[in-house]
């Protein structure tokens, strides 16, 4: 484990890996919203615990809660003094991935907002 | 050069003289509009915002004296749709998106060190555009022609020729025409603040305005699209009869409203998050110390950024969608409060944490975080599917959204402009007169619209034009009218004040103690935008950087001189702001002016049904942009110059280096966005109808697919044509581009042949083909345009292999090209196939 963590440090991080989170939170909104929409339209219902939006949730949250693991060993690179915030390489490096610790919070929160009405709605009106 | 080479006067003046010559405004009376410099063009493109914002102020002030008292007659229901109409929309598209564009153009350069934008001409075009579409737009209502569909114009009463005028194609057309110069605003601020940073500017020491701005240009580039793609279809059916929100021919209302709210809800996130962006640059200096919590100041603005597309079914709640598809949409209107308190609370903490001097500039910033919390707090209400049932339609909506659009767009801008007057005039404002002005304002705010929530749940519907004495909500009505009277007078108050600035003396540089970059501007400014571009090592150098004020201005820095009689700046590195290369700018000219008349003609032709005039102007236009092309991406007369400390840098970029390159991909993903809103609607009607097709024929499976195949050709041979180009192979390079505009045109003829049989005014099946065909053959003509360009460039020696931007560019289009073309073939020609 410790392993896998120290190895997380040394991957890149660029402006895409930031929206790494939020882009995932996109995702699993969009399917619940299409797959709500086009089944309530086409069949006239839906399955109450779709093992499909199950499993897209678990893996939308899999996805956030990897990138935030990875944010955060990144934002404890060593090298530089407190505040972090100069001009250095390991600071622009922690910063990034602090930003994107910060998403990943955020994006684990909206994802499991959006999967709450499913637990507590059942049909299509 | 060596380091003390600066040293010596003499050379300082001469450079001085040498950079004056290059950035001399043009002159005369014409040519002085031919301007395309970033400070002129952000205070025009500012003061004509301030001016619709003026105008749009006054229709609201009719609008409230005509509510002041029950069953009064001062406006005909006629005339009071048409104001609020055009009061909503030229607030927002005239006014509120404009003003940030508009702003950023003026303070982007100055914050990232640069001498201007990438592209100047494009801000020049964008704001012709600007000023064209908005004197249309607003102009309507002299003629009693203007839109009276609400702002959001609602099919079917607007797309019904019988029951809305002129008007509704005054708004389509002349607002598509603003889309355009919001999407190249969009494109000109990302490449500005990704490429365009002085060296050491790493991402972590970006100011936070930059990141705002960074953040809502993505964000038009996803909203304003969707919205172009509905008002296609909007006035496909106007002008042509074809039927996308007609329900009795298979069409629904409802996709404009999803589409018009796709745009419209990060609208508002659009236009409020650059006003915030204020703050988080005016705080600090009245803190005097660093902002607190930077990061968290970026997750709020990308996680807003984020959250923002995932609110527009809110505005459809009372449609009859399934409950579990609202409340979806609930959450995540619930959740996006979460990074918008962050960053508030951040502002706080810093104000809490430093020393603060309480200027006028401050005391419009905390006025307005009040408002826009009262506003934020009703928004989290509404966002409450069941609450907004109640709500919904009546003035408690008319209350939240002012309180938003006052709290966060319109008295931060006021604070802004506080700040900002010495950056730009050198002069301050009075303190007196802005003090009074914010409370006689902050007073008329509430007193307008806190009455509004009451007479809204009393029942008071939006919209209407008067109402009876005996629903008892006069006295609420007589409340916000006085109220918007002396909201009114606090803006006069204002506007008096900016008039009395010529008559006062200049302020001293950096007036307010600022410790970021653009604070670095002389009361009497240059043209040239900074004397030296600055090496960065701090968020705030002003403060943090020894010497570093006297050093920008004796040119120790980079870039002190202009030898080659260029306009020039210095292009870096994303992520870590390392110098990549020396970019020769766009100088004054007439070109940016003559495309946005021309586009402007096409537009307003059309409204008035003149098609065939409308396509002269559309050919003009072509000419103008290929016109204007011509002279970009030019072979340098050396391969590379030095900018001082020893480094030397390259004059020509090519690829994904190149802002060029970055230009069109970011264009690019805006037009895939559009594609994707049309791509939404034919999907959209799948699901609404048992039988899609209706028993209307499709267009097949064969022709679709040979068009299709003839796109793919294109692009393959596209791609190859680079690679050998690159190698050294013009000559065949050349051959594979003559290949690839002849299959790009034959797949414009095959993908015609898709459509035969199909009428599109019979049935929304066969207008949706009709459409996703017409999108990708008019790609496939610019495809064949743009190959043939670059065989031009080729045959003219404007493009070598070493020098190949061209060739680079045009292959960014081809792959968005090959994307449309797959898409919309297997859509039209095997979905139906399926048999779903």
């Amino acid at each position: 484990m410790r392993r896998w963590l120290k190895r997380a440090q040394s991957l890149r991080v660029t402006l895409w890996t930031l929206i790494v989170p939020p882009t995932t939170w996109a995702a699993h909104f969009l399917f619940s919203y299409l797959w709500a929409a086009v089944s309530c339209a086409r069949l006239g219902m839906w399955a109450r615990f779709p093992t499909a939006f199950v499993i897209g949730t678990v893996l939308a949250l899999l996805v956030i809660v990897a990138a935030g693991v990875i944010a955060w060993q990144q934002a404890r690179t060593p090298g530089t003094p407190a505040p972090h915030d100069s001009g250095t390489e390991i600071d622009r490096l922690r910063f990034v991935a602090y930003a994107t610790l910060l998403l990943s919070a955020l994006s684990f929160v909206a994802v499991v907002f959006t999967a709450m009405p499913v637990i507590v709605l059942s049909d299509c009106r | 050069m060596s380091l003390h080479a600066q040293d010596d006067p003499q050379l300082r003046l001469e450079q001085e003289e040498r950079l004056r010559a290059v950035w001399k405004p043009p002159s005369g009376w014409f040519f002085r509009w031919t301007d395309v410099n970033n400070n002129r063009i952000g205070v025009w493109y500012t003061l004509t915002a301030f001016g619709f914002m003026l105008f749009a102020g006054v229709l609201a002030l009719i609008m409230r004296t005509q509510l002041a008292v029950p069953d009064n007659d001062l406006v005909s229901a006629n005339t009071f749709n048409q104001l609020f109409t055009l009061h909503g929309s030229m607030m927002m598209f005239l006014f509120a998106v404009p003003m940030f564009e508009a702003v950023s153009i003026i303070l982007l350069p100055q914050l990232l060190g640069a001498r201007d934008l990438p592209f100047p001409r494009l801000s020049a075009f964008g704001y012709w555009s600007f000023l064209i579409g908005g004197v249309f737009v607003s102009g309507s209502i002299f003629f009693n022609a203007a839109p009276d569909g609400g702002w959001f114009m609602y099919p079917p009463l607007t797309t019904r020729t019988d029951l809305s005028g002129l008007g509704a194609d005054i708004w389509m057309l002349g607002l598509s025409f603003i889309e355009v110069s919001s999407v190249a605003a969009a494109v000109e601020l990302i490449v500005g603040v990704l490429k365009c940073r002085p060296p050491g500017m790493r991402l972590n020491l970006m100011p936070l305005y930059a990141w705002y701005i960074l953040v809502v240009a993505v964000m038009i580039l996803f909203a304003f699209p969707p919205l172009i793609a509905g008002d296609l279809l909007f006035e496909m059916e106007r002008l042509l009869g074809w039927p996308f929100f007609d329900a009795a021919k298979g069409g629904d209302p409802l996709l404009w409203q999803h589409l018009f709210w796709i745009f419209g809800h990060p609208e508002v996130y659009i236009v409020f998050l650059p006003s915030i962006a204020l703050f988080a640059m005016l705080i600090p200096t009245f803190a005097q110390r660093h902002l607190l919590g930077y990061p968290w100041i970026v997750l709020a603005a990308v996680g807003t950024a984020f959250l923002s597309f995932g609110l527009w079914v809110h505005h459809m709640f009372a449609t009859g969608l399934p409950k579990i598809s609202l409340a979806f949409f609930s959450a995540a209107s619930e959740a996006v409060a979460i990074p918008t308190g962050v960053q508030i609370f951040a502002f706080i903490a810093t104000l809490w944490a430093g020393k603060v001097k309480w200027s006028v500039p401050l005391l419009y910033a905390s006025g307005s975080l009040a408002i826009f919390v009262i506003g934020g707090l009703t928004g989290v209400m509404v966002a409450i599917a069941p609450f907004d049932w109640q709500a919904h339609d009546t003035y408690f909506i008319v209350a939240h959204l002012h309180y938003v659009l006052i709290g966060g767009t319109l008295l931060p801008l006021f604070g802004g402009l506080y700040y900002y007057w010495p950056l730009i005039t050198g002069k301050k404002l009075s303190d007196r007169l802005g003090r009074i002005a914010f409370w006689i304002m902050f007073v008329g705010v509430n007193l307008t619209f806190f009455p509004m929530h009451l007479s809204g749940l009393e029942g008071m519907p939006r919209r209407v034009f008067t109402y009876p004495a005996d629903l008892n909500i006069g006295w609420f009505n007589l409340a916000s009218t006085l109220g918007s009277y002396m909201f009114a007078t606090g803006v006069a108050v204002l506007v008096v004040d900016l008039a009395l600035s010529p008559t006062r003396k200049k302020a001293a540089r950096n007036p307010w103690n600022a410790g970021t970059l653009e604070w670095l501007a002389h009361p009497d400014d240059e043209d040239w935008g900074i004397r030296s571009v600055p090496l960065i090592e701090s968020r705030y150098p002003i403060w943090d950087q020894p010497g570093f004020v006297a050093k920008v201005d004796e040119g120790r820095f980079f870039l002190p001189d202009a030898e080659e009689g260029r306009r020039e700046t210095i292009i870096t590195s994303v992520l870590d702001a390392k110098p990549v290369s020396v970019i020769r700018l766009g100088t004054p000219s007439v070109k940016p002016m003559m495309t946005a008349v021309a586009l402007g003609a096409v537009f307003i032709l059309t409204t008035y049904h003149l098609y065939l005039l409308a396509a002269a102007s559309g050919v003009v236009t072509l000419a103008c942009v290929l016109w204007w092309l011509w002279d970009t991406a030019e072979i340098p007369e050396k391969p590379e110059k030095p900018i001082g400390h020893g480094i030397e840098l390259p004059l020509y970029l090519s690829g994904p280096a190149a802002p060029g390159w970055w230009a069109m991909f970011i264009t690019m993903m805006a037009d895939a966005t559009a594609f994707s809103g049309l791509v939404f609607g034919y999907y959209f009607y799948w699901t609404i109808h048992p039988d899609f097709g209706a028993g209307f024929d499709g267009p097949g499976t064969y022709w679709p697919m040979v068009a299709l195949a003839l796109s793919l050709i294109s692009w393959a041979v596209t791609v190859g044509a680079r690679e050998w180009h690159s190698r050294g192979g013009v000559q065949p390079a050349r051959l594979l581009l003559i290949a690839g505009a002849a299959a790009a045109i034959a797949s414009l003829f095959v993908g015609l042949r898709c459509l035969d049989g199909l009428d599109p005014k019979a049935n929304v099946y066969p207008a949706i083909v009709w459409v996703l065909v017409i999108w990708t053959i008019v790609h496939a003509a610019v495809a064949a345009i743009m190959q043939l360009y670059t065989l031009a460039r080729s045959l003219a020696r404007r493009m070598t292999p070493s020098h190949d931007a061209d060739l680079r560019n045009i292959t960014v289009y081809q792959h968005f090209f090959a994307l449309t073309a797959l898409v919309a073939y297997l859509t039209v020609g095997l979905f139906p196939e399926a048999g779903l």
